[in-house]
């Protein structure tokens, strides 16, 4: 088999034509040299079997992102037979510059030019064959978006490898120093080959620019767009959310309580309400991953993810993050999951890290089902939308105390230069690909940990067995009275100690845990909720549950998205503490002032 | 008239040839291959809010950046096209 990289800059098409060329077939892995994971495949090239790897983008062989460094740290480490540069054919006055890089590594280099459909548009005329003969290397021209010239493409990519032997050691060293020379080459490769007109037309994409980061429109139309996009993922996912959750309790009921009847309490209970629960929470995730990353791919693709770092930058910047950090911060609002996954999008590690720390403090929708129902509870009809309104705004707080605690320790090293590519019509099968790839990921990675989770808060709220469940008798229970003097200062006892225990596994599962903790449903929960704590207490705990651990699946998301235990456990405790702070200082203040 | 200004100064809508680049290394590269060498061709397209980023075109190419990095570009400015 042998082994071909795609190699290209950033937004000239290259995973569209990583995906065009490979369908679903792709898997994600770990590579000898590099530590982010790269995606490969298998196709058939004329007679040879190719293991095809995308590569991250890069703008420069000889860079020093954090990308550049991968692709050649994956050079020297992996043996490669072949490279296929892939550039924008309506862009080759900048990007021809790196298909003489990759030569001079004296690998057999197969050149793609890239959305030809653009380029045409443009009145951008390139004269192939000549370029090719300049260039030493073949050339071939496709559109991966549409499809045509990929046939041309493999068959190229098929002869390339027909004539290869085996070369090898590249002398990557020897060709760090030819940059100089490079660059009269293109130049004149350009002049001969390749004939841009002087000045580009008008074209649709720069009128909707012209609206879309319109000085003074730019940002509420940013924002609308935002708040359209973030309701139609919950209209649509929530829904089948609910869905899942009513396939899970319906098999439960209708199958396995019948089908377990004879089993003891105690397996039966760790079966139906560790094991199965378990998989029920996983599966919640799976509608709400699908529809969030099918309009990021789309936010993505069409090009409104770097105009948005553009609209937001002025605000962002003081926080050490961008404006895509801004995107992922709003959808958190509606699920952490997604959000943490998406910050995929930032290539910069310290600023991805970053915006990691502070997603898990954006009040997400499973934490507002519970602040409905307390607010509802404890407050007045016409204050409870108030309280709401101000857990919001100390979800913002939280947000921005946390990235200015650590934008010192998380900056960003890489200067704010990035392109806008012009607007592109997403295409629905890339959009669904993706989210099909993303739900892969978080289904494989995620699981074992949040099922672990599940079953062992399980355990702690049903051991010793015989004791009343999530009872003072519990583990959990004892746990509860173990925290008091940490605990008792911001208003919480340990019933509601308990009920944040069983909150570290998803964070609506608090009013569940409450029914359990003190035998009571609905209504009558409600009104022995109110009479067992004030305003105070209840908006001590508001806030704690606020701003506490992220749930179990952020927690495995946090943790297979930053590859770090030590960063993992820094977003676990940091929020323990702020949220601590928090509780502690209106708890204490509000009692101090009398209330 | 052959005025000399670093992009950071320039107004929307104006348009020159990029006489110098000063930058660190690591920011000269990513420069250089986003298209800001000598000798090309640039035009300021608009500029975000609040001394926020700078919309530039650089032949078939337009980038983002912060007036930071702006600074150390240095632009002739084309004579200004008679109406």
């Amino acid at each position: 088999m042998k082994r071909v990289a795609l190699v290209g800059m950033p937004n000239t098409g290259k995973s569209t034509l990583f995906n065009r060329l490979t369908g679903a077939s792709a898997r994600t892995g770990n590579w000898p040299g590099v530590t982010v994971e790269l995606a490969s495949a298998r196709v058939l090239a004329g007679r040879h079997m190719v293991e095809l790897v995308d590569l991250p983008g890069l703008y420069d062989l000889h860079g020093f992102s954090d990308d550049e460094r991968v692709v050649r740290h994956f050079l020297e480490a992996a043996p490669v037979d072949a490279l296929v540069v892939v550039l924008n054919a309506s862009q080759l006055d900048r990007q021809l510059a790196l298909a003489l890089q990759v030569k001079a590594l004296g690998l057999p280099t197969l050149v793609l030019l890239n959305m030809a459909d653009e380029a045409r548009r443009h009145g951008i005329r390139i004269d192939e064959a000549g370029l090719a003969a300049g260039l030493g290397l073949p050339v071939a021209a496709l559109s991966a978006k549409l499809g045509t010239g990929q046939a041309e493409a493999v068959r190229r990519l098929a002869s390339l490898l027909d004539a290869a032997g085996p070369a090898r050691d590249a002398a990557l060293r020897e060709a760090l120093a030819e940059d100089h020379r490079r660059e009269s080459a293109v130049e004149s490769l350009l002049a001969r080959h390749v004939h841009v007109p002087p000045r580009l037309s008008d074209t649709a994409s720069d009128r909707l620019d012209r609206v879309v980061l319109h000085p003074w429109l730019g940002l509420p139309i940013f924002f609308l767009a935002m708040l359209a996009i973030f309701q139609a993922v919950f209209l649509l996912g929530s829904p089948l959310q609910d869905g899942v959750e009513a396939l899970f309790e319906g098999v439960r009921k209708s199958a396995l309580e019948p089908l377990l009847a004879p089993l003891p309490d105690f397996t039966r209970g760790i079966l139906l309400d560790g094991v199965w629960a378990g998989m029920g929470t996983v599966a919640a995730f799976v509608p709400l991953i699908v529809v969030f990353f099918f309009f990021l791919a789309a936010v993505e693709d069409s090009g409104y993810l770097s105009r948005a770092a553009f609209l937001t930058d002025s605000l962002m910047a003081r926080l050490g993050l961008d404006g895509r950090a801004f995107v992922m911060l709003l959808m958190g609002f509606g699920c952490n999951v997604p959000a943490l996954m998406g910050t995929r999008v930032m290539r910069d590690r310290p600023m991805r890290l970053l915006s990691m720390l502070t997603i898990p403090l954006s009040l997400c929708s499973a934490r507002l089902q519970v602040f409905v129902f307390i607010a509802a509870a404890i407050f007045r009809p016409a204050v409870a939308p108030w309280v709401l309104f101000g857990l919001y705004v100390t979800s913002f707080l939280a947000v921005i105390v946390t990235a200015l605690a650590f934008k010192g320790r998380f900056a960003s090293r890489e200067p704010f230069v990035i392109e806008l590519p012009p607007w592109r019509a997403p295409t629905l099968r890339l959009v669904a690909l993706r989210g099909w790839l993303e739900v892969k990921h978080f289904l494989r990675r995620a699981t074992t940990f949040i099922f672990v989770g599940v079953v062992a808060v399980w355990l702690l709220t049903h051991l010793p067995s015989g004791a009343a469940p999530a009872g003072p008798g519990t583990i959990a229970g004892w746990i509860g009275s173990a925290l008091q003097p940490v605990l008792g200062p911001l208003g919480i006892d340990e019933r509601l100690a308990v009920a944040l225990l069983f909150g570290f596994v998803a964070k609506e599962v608090v009013i569940g845990a409450f029914a359990v903790i003190y035998g009571l449903e609905g209504d009558a929960l409600a009104g022995e909720l109110a009479r067992s704590m004030d305003w105070v207490a209840a908006t001590s705990f508001m806030i704690f549950t606020l701003v506490y651990t992220p749930c179990l699946s952020a927690i495995a998301t946090l943790r297979t998205e930053s590859r770090s235990a030590g960063f993992t456990a820094l977003a676990i405790a940091w929020p323990l503490g702020l949220a601590w702070a928090a509780s502690f200082a209106f708890y204490q203040g509000m009692r101090a002032m009398g209330l | 008239m052959n005025d000399l200004r670093p992009l950071s100064e320039l107004n929307p809508g104006d348009h020159g040839v990029i006489a110098a680049v000063h930058a660190p290394e690591e920011l000269g590269k990513r420069l250089t291959a986003l298209g800001f060498s000598t000798g090309r061709p640039l035009a300021l397209v608009r500029r975000a809010l609040l001394r926020g980023p700078l919309h530039v075109r650089l032949g078939t190419t337009d980038v983002a950046l912060r007036m930071a990095e702006a600074a150390g570009i240095q632009v002739r400015l084309a004579a200004p096209v008679p109406a």
